[in-house]
Order: structure tokens, then sequence, then C-alpha cells
């Protein structure tokens, strides 16, 4: 399948994205941010980094670049659309997901493996995956503190659209298992119509056991599907 | 030429002149220099550009051996690596602008060495830093660690390229100037080298990044000076980076060398535009015609002499072949940087500058490089070495053994590093195999097996007590490193960190460090490819302790058989790979130790080191991590091997235990933590007992068997018995004891 890597200035994962997605026997093709065809592409992957060095906010400044326009119109067709870590916060400010992703609790970087839980199956990113499974996933990111107002929250909650948790290795919800701060442990969400996702932790760091992690193999695949 | 007033004796002190290097000066342009030109010579024939105190010594050092394909002298040494692939890696000090201001100071040295490396065509794979810090209970400390680190994670993480170990240690010797040295390797294509060479006369030369501003004028030569009580209005002298103009540089610059449209490129590191055109004009035997007026700057009404001194980042000079101008253009401007046409190479040999239509600087190429002061400096052990070398370890309080390992692990310079690498990306492009926490780190080369083994290190207080013995122990610490993941050390890059060279006891300690990297190097067969000199670490008279810091770059052919450096599996089978002791009797060395520092003053010799055994047990090493052999592999270093004990129970995810029975010559509260060299503890299988006693005895490298691994506690036979719980407290805890603490700036 032929699947567009979105390349901002300043993304930074938009290799490691194709590499995956050539291990799971899929086409890349890394459309730059000034392009305004998308090619021809099935699914849209935007990649983690720091897209025009997150000066501003994080994603601020990418949700205007010309493709930004484009992929829009593709979600608004049905269009299958991830976004990772930067991906994720570019597609919250471009308001094609709810919610923001602020700066750490901790207001420093954070690099490690954290366990997720998944909370909906059946979605983009967690077909074939049953609510309550226990994914190892990396994260890596200054920004990924998910904020939205309570009446928000309690509709992404009622609607399905909370895809993961932080958690630990058991599954349970707790302060120390949250490495961010985020709102009730938000890790990725979905749009309400389902077909724009986004998470902060990183699927494609996580495909290889020779590089400590295979959890993201599933989530790509179903992305992929 | 443009005359001024004439240059006073002030103004000639003021840019770091004797006055005899003036009157250099004036022969080599047969008359006074204007105040751009003085400049101009001023940062060349700073001893951070010139090397003018350690060019004569380093003279010494093995570069050359059957993978180098560029040795030092360029923005980066290079080894070929196999496959029609290579690396290019170097190792550079940002010391005195990171201690004036930490997390800009920090980041831009990042900067610089990524440019270095990538200048050379390489992609930048992954950093290491080593950093030195004062003493814990300084009050400056918190915030020279929260700001080193925070510095190197901003711009190594919003760059995208994984900063996978390194080395952070702390002695009151640093209070007033910490160390912060930045290694980056990048992988290129062999065929594909670029060099920092203007050649053939007619060529443009083209500016591209960021544009030019006031920021950093003189960079050079303030870290060519002491720290005094001016430190703080130095700060101006320190550049701002900016990790996302150099990403895109990183881009582009990748992207034109997929042309062949360069003829040479270099950064515009320390000395900015000064350095780099003069540099390159050196090294193509041409001259260099700039005009001033078309550099992009970001101040108005800049001089020509703000312009050739900026330090200003993420900039490059370029001599492209004549006629492709338009494609470099064509690229940096997709990548939005600002790209000028600002002169070109002439046959002259000398630099010309104009500005405003005017020539406003004429000076000759030779005099500025190969020509600059070489000074052979007085050198002289100091007078109290004989008496500070004696040492009777006998003399330190006796502790409880248990007691006095909880101490040493909770100790920063042992305990674990994770609050500093949970800040750094190490992960992405994915070639993290042995991520951070181990020995050292193990990085998968893009498309195939081939992994690179990567160490940083030195122990700056054997090198205070015996500069020579240190070295040696540098370079092979960081070689035994690469061995506990199955590599094999194909290069080594340096950073010489010392105080004032113009006193004799610090030539000194310089010359017998560079004598023993030699001797290492020689012995471990590894070429020494790039480095970087940094002098004058003082602050108010009192020097660094010596630390001539190494990093090495090791091959692995196989990532996929690897060995961590923590116990995995109960019942496995403990053992030592080395002699436990060197003398099964006598007094242990602890000259230079954690353990001696925690009790008392710095006295004694470090202790001794055999290189041929340091090479048997290496290879041993080596082969059996290869073979897949053993389980885990892990050197025995600060803290000895009481410490290396402990830390494998509690560095993996996974705590564990051991149970083990050793020798120990007398006291076991200083036995346990002498820090001897040429040491692994190894966890295998029993199963495979056999083979891995035949491979280290086909080594000729003692192999001792001390128990097994298991259970809840540590146990050392009639020693001490600790549940791991508290010794994983006690190492966990200790970094952040110091940077928990209240900060004053």
């Amino acid at each position: 399948m032929k699947v567009g890597v979105v390349v901002f200035p300043g993304s930074n994962c938009d290799h490691d994205a194709a590499h995956a997605l050539e291990l799971l026997g899929h086409e890349p093709l890394l459309l730059w941010h000034k392009e305004t065809s998308l090619q021809g592409v099935e699914r849209i992957l935007l990649p983690g980094g720091f897209s025009y060095g997150d000066y501003l906010r994080a994603g601020a400044l990418a949700r205007f670049s010309p493709i930004m326009a484009e992929v829009g119109r593709f979600a608004d067709r049905g269009g299958p659309v991830l976004g990772i870590c930067n991906g994720f916060q570019i597609l919250c400010e471009a308001g094609m997901l709810p919610g923001v992703l602020a700066r750490n609790a901790s207001l420093r970087f954070v690099c490690k493996h954290v366990h997720v839980r998944v909370e909906a199956g059946e979605s983009l990113l967690t077909r074939g995956l049953r609510p309550g499974t226990v994914l190892r996933l990396p994260i890596a990111h200054a920004d990924g503190n998910y904020t939205l107002d309570d009446a928000g929250l309690d509709a992404l909650e009622r609607s399905g659209q909370i895809l993961f948790r932080y958690c630990d290795e058991e599954g349970q919800l707790s302060a120390g298992a949250n490495p961010n701060g985020a709102m009730r442990a938000i890790a990725g969400v979905r749009s309400e119509r389902g077909n724009v996702v986004g998470l902060m932790p990183h699927p494609e760091r996580a495909c290889e056991g020779l590089l400590g992690a295979t959890d993201g193999r599933a989530l790509l695949e179903s992305f992929l599907s | 030429m443009k005359r001024e007033q004439p240059i006073d004796s002030a103004t000639i002190a003021r840019h770091g002149l004797t006055p005899e290097e003036y009157s250099r000066v004036e022969a080599a342009l047969g008359r006074a220099p204007n105040l751009l030109e003085l400049g101009i010579f001023s940062v060349m024939w700073s001893e951070h550009c010139s090397y003018k105190s350690s060019r004569k010594l380093l003279r010494g050092l093995p570069t050359s051996g059957p993978r180098v394909l560029v040795g030092p002298g360029e923005n980066a040494g290079v080894v070929e690596i196999g496959d029609g692939l290579a690396v290019a890696f170097k190792m550079e000090s940002h010391n005195h602008p990171s201690y004036i201001e930490p997390t800009q100071g920090a980041a831009t040295g990042v900067g610089g060495i990524l440019r270095d490396v990538f200048t050379m065509g390489a992609r930048p794979v992954a950093s290491l830093d080593l950093l030195r810090f004062g003493d814990p209970s300084h009050p400056k400390t918190p915030f020279l660690v929260e700001g080193v680190v925070a510095g190197i994670g901003g711009y190594g993480n919003a760059i995208g390229v994984p900063t996978v170990g390194g080395e952070v240690a702390f002695d009151h010797a640093f209070d007033g100037n910490c160390l912060v040295n930045a290694f980056t390797v990048g992988v290129l294509r062999k065929d594909k080298i670029f060099l920092g060479r203007a050649a053939g006369p007619g060529n443009p030369v083209l500016y591209v990044g960021a544009r030019t501003g006031r920021d950093g004028i003189h960079g050079a030569t303030m870290a060519s000076a002491e720290f005094d009580e001016t430190t703080e209005e130095k700060r101006p002298t320190v550049q701002v980076g900016d990790p996302f103009t150099e990403k895109l540089l990183l881009e582009a610059c990748l992207e034109l060398m997929q042309s062949d449209a360069i003829v040479g490129i270099q950064d515009m590191g320390a000395a900015g535009l000064t350095s780099s055109s003069v540099e390159m004009a050196g090294r193509g035997g041409a001259g260099l015609r700039l005009d001033l007026d078309r550099v992009p700057v970001r101040e108005e009404r800049m001089t020509p002499y703000e312009i050739m001194l900026s330090e200003s980042q993420e900039r490059m000079l370029i001599v492209a072949a004549k006629g492709r101008e338009a494609e470099v253009e064509r690229i940096f401007r997709k990548w939005d940087l600002e790209v000028a046409l600002v002169g070109e190479v002439t046959s002259t040999g000398k630099l010309e500058l104009f500005f405003g239509g005017e020539r406003v600087g004429e000076l000759p190429i030779g005099p500025l490089t190969d020509g600059a002061p070489l000074y052979d400096r007085p050198r002289h052990a100091p007078s109290d070495l004989a008496e500070r070398q004696r040492f009777d370890p006998a003399t330190l309080p006796e502790i409880p053994a248990a007691e006095a390992l909880l101490a040493l692990l909770r100790r920063p310079t042992i305990a674990s590093k994770e609050w500093v690498y949970r800040q750094y990306d190490h992960e992405v492009r994915l070639g993290g195999v042995v991520r951070p926490g181990g020995d050292a780190a193990l990085v998968r080369v893009e498309g195939g097996k081939v992994g690179l083994g990567l160490s940083a290190g030195c122990n700056s207080r054997f090198c205070e007590l015996d500069p020579r013995e240190g070295a040696r122990h540098a370079v092979a610490e960081v070689c035994r490193n690469l061995a506990t993941v199955g590599a094999e050390p194909i290069g080594l890059t340096d950073c010489l960190n010392f105080g004032n060279p113009e006193r004799p006891e610090i030539m000194w300690q310089l010359e017998q460090a560079v004598l023993g990297l030699g001797d290492a190097c020689r012995a471990l067969e590894v070429p020494i490819v790039s480095g970087n000199v940094s002098l004058y670490n003082e602050t108010d008279g009192r020097a660094i302790l010596p630390t001539p810091a190494v990093a090495a770059v090791g091959l692995v052919s196989d990532c996929a058989t690897g060995a961590h450096s923590w116990f995995a599996s109960a019942g496995d089978v403990v053992a030592l790979l080395g002699e436990p002791w060197r003398s099964p009797s006598g007094p242990p060395e602890l000259g230079g130790s954690e353990r001696q520092a925690m009790a008392g003053p710095l006295r004694g010799k470090p202790p001794p080191l055999d290189l041929a055994r340091e090479r048997a047990v290496q290879r041993a090493c080596v082969a059996l991590v290869r073979a897949g052999l053993v389980r885990s592999a892990h050197d025995c270093s600060e803290g000895g091997l009481g410490v290396a004990l402990a830390e494998c129970c509690v560095m993996g995810e996974r705590r564990i235990g051991a149970r083990v029975a050793l020798p120990v010559p007398g006291r076991p509260d200083l036995a346990l933590f002498s820090e001897e060299p040429s040491r692994i503890v190894l966890s295998f299988d029993p199963a495979r007992r056999g083979e891995v006693a035949r491979v280290a005895a086909d080594h000729g490298a003692p192999l001792l068997e001390l128990g097994e691994v298991g259970g809840e506690r540590l146990e050392i036979a009639g020693v001490l018995a600790v549940e791991i719980s508290k010794l994983d407290a006690a190492w966990r805890g200790g970094f952040l004891d110091v940077v928990a603490r209240p900060t004053a700036i």
C-alpha cells in the first residue's frame, strides 16, 4: 500500500516511519510539506519530530504548511490519517483531533518505554486488539501532556474516542505510570468519525525485537489493513 | 588597504596576542595590521584554533591504520567499516561557554560537533557526551548539571540525532570550570567524503545557513584564556543555538552532497567565517576573495570586523564548482535557508576582504595556518609529585564493607545516570540496540547487521596522580567498554582538557598524557583519527584535573549477538575475566579511586595497567560476546569489583541478586573497591562453562568463577550480604541527591 509520510521542516522520525512501513511490506512516499498533491496515497502518516523547531507551541506552525489543507480534505473524504508524537500535536493544532498537547508536567523531555492500555478496540489503530490489552511502547517528547476541558473529556469517554491510556505493566492507572501528566492518562485519541488518529508513543520504534520492543507492529498493521 | 588609527599595546593585549606574537604579525604582513587584520590573526593564532602549545606533542600519536581514510586535521576523522561504508567522528570541547551559560554553551557544543561530522558528508547517527562537574555539594553544581543536560537534550532531540551514552563525573577540582565534551559519529559512503578545501581559482564561494549576528565574537579567544572574577561579563561571547535551522542545514547539505557540485565545505565553528575561509584556503593551497557586504546579516551596521569574527551558529562555507551555483541555491532555498555568493577562490595565496567597495583587509594565508606560532613550552613534573604519590591505603578509617558499598553506590559519579539519559532521545533513527545505562552503546548501522559500539571516558583523578598512566587507563577503559558489547575498536578521538599550558606543570601533564594515549593506542592497535585540545581550563589560578578524554568507536559484525551489562537469569554462573587483584596478598591499589575520594584527599598512584593483559582480556570478551556464550559482561571501573557486582544486580529492568566468593586480600572495605583495570564481570549459562573457559584460555585471559546469579541479596561470602532493594535505592538515588538540591547561579 502507498503511504504518504509528510516531511515538515524539523520532522525527524520521517525516515524511521518509512523504515517501519517498508518492514511491514508497504510503500512509503515522503511528501514535502510545501507540496499540494498527495500523489494518490491511500494512508497519510504525520511523523514525529520538532516541526519548525516547536519554538512556538508544538505543531502550531506546521498546521499552516501548504500540504495540511490537502491532508484535511483527504480526511474529510474519510481517508485514514495517523499522527505520531509531533504528528499528533499537529493534528490537534489543526483541529483534526480534539485536545492539545501541553508541556510535560515534569517540564522535562522524557525518553523511555511505557505501558499503555488499549481502551477501544476496533479503531483504525486497534483492529484485532481487545480493550484492556497492555502494550509496551517507546515515548520521547517534551509536550505530551494531553489537555482538554472536562466536558470535552467526558464526551471523548462517552463516544469511545480514547484509544490508549498510560498504565503500569498490569494495566492499572496510576500517577507513577503517567509519564507526562496527561489528563485521564490519555496517550492517544481518534476523531469522532474515527479516520483520524493520534498518539504520543512511537509505534514505528517498536517493530523489531532487536530494538527492544515489538508492540508497535500491531498498531501499524491495523492502520495499514 | 584601509588604514585606521595605529594599534596600541592595550588593543594587542585585549586580542590575546603577546608582544612577540604581534611582531610576527607585522613581519608576516610587512606592515602594521589594521584592526580587522589584527582580529583575524588573534583568532587564528589562539590556542583553540592554532594548537600552538600542543601541536608538537600531538605529532607522536598513532593516527594511521588500514581502515583510516581521513586522519586528524580535517573536520572529523573517517574510518572504513566495510560494504563501501565508513564512519566519520570527532569529539570536541565546549567547556568555557558551558560554564558561563550552561544551556546554550552545551547546546552549541552539540551543534558544532554535528556540523563537523555532516560537513564530511556523513549522516550523524549517534552522540555521546563526557561531562565533568564540581563537587555535588557546591552551590553551582545543580545549576550547571540542569543547564548542560537541558542544552544537550534540547539540541540533540530536536535535530533527531540520538544521544546514546557518555560519562558524568564530579570532583571539586571542576567547581570553577566544568567540562562538556561532545562526540558525534556519522555514517557515509567511503567514496563520498567531503573535505574542507578551497581549490580551483574562479570557483565560487557560497555562504549558507543562518544569518550572521553579533553573537560569539571572539569566542575562540575566550576559550583560550583562564577564568577569573570577570567571567560573568563574558556571557555575550556565548552563542545561541538553533537546532531547527541546523536540522534544515543538515538535510540541505546532505541533499546537495548527492551531486558533485561541491569542491569543499566547512562548518563555521570557532572563529566563524575567519577560520572556515582561512583553513579551507590553507588546505587547498589557494587564496580567497570575500565580499563582506554580501554576507547575510541579521543586525544593522555590522562592521567587517564583526562579520569576520562572529561565531553565530548554523552556518557553512561552500566552495562550489564553477557554474553549479544555481544548484546550490535551489536546494538551500527549498529548505528556506540563506544562501549567498560571497566570493571566489583565487591563486594569490591571500585572504582578500572587500567591504563597501573598499579593500579592507589583505592577509597571507600561510602565516595564519601552518605559519602560526608553535611553542615548545617549558615543562616539568610538579615539585610535590613524589610526595603526593605516597599513599598508604591502611590509613583510611575502616568501615564495614556493606556500608562502604552503599555509600559508593550513592556517590553521584557512580550512581545511575538515568536522570540524565531520560532527557535524551536515544532511540530516534532506530539504531539503539544497546541503549544508555550500560558500559557502551551499540548502534545498528542502517540497512544491515553491522553495529557500532560507542564509549567515552577518562578517569581524571588517575591523570592527576600520573598523567601518562591515567591516559593509558582512559584508552584501555573505553576499549574495554566496547568489548562488553562485542565490539572491536577501530578508531579513537580525543579531547584533551587541561589547565594553563604556560605553567610548566600543566605542560608536563599534557606531554605525559599524550605519551600515555600513544602507548595504549599502539598496544591496542587503535588509531586516533581526530581530536581537540582545550587548554586554560583554570579559574583563579586553579587548574582542573587533567582530563584527556577519549571516545572509541568499535565494530560489531552482527548486532543480534550482544550482551547486556547486567545479570539476567537465576542459576547463571558469575565469573571474572581478568585477575581480581594484581597482588593476591599485598595492599590493594586505591590511588585516585572513589573509595579514596570518599574518605580523604587525592593521593597515591593509579593502579598499574598491563597493556598486554588488557588486550588479552578485551579480545577474550569480544570473542565470548560475539559467540553468544555470555549473557552479561560488565567492566569494573569506578568503585571496583564490589560496585561492579552490585551494578550487575540492579542495572537491569529485573533486579536479581548473586552469591559469590572472592579471595579478598586484606581489608575488604578497601580491596573490594580498588579500581584495578583489565577486569570484566561475566554471567553465563552453566551449560556453557567449558566453552567459556576455552575461549578465555585461547586468548590468554584469566577466568575465575565467583558464584551464581540468584536470590534477593548480593552476598559476598564472609564479607557482606545486602538486600538488592537497598543497593538499588542507593544506586538510583545518588544522582537525584545532586539535582534535587536548591541551586545557585
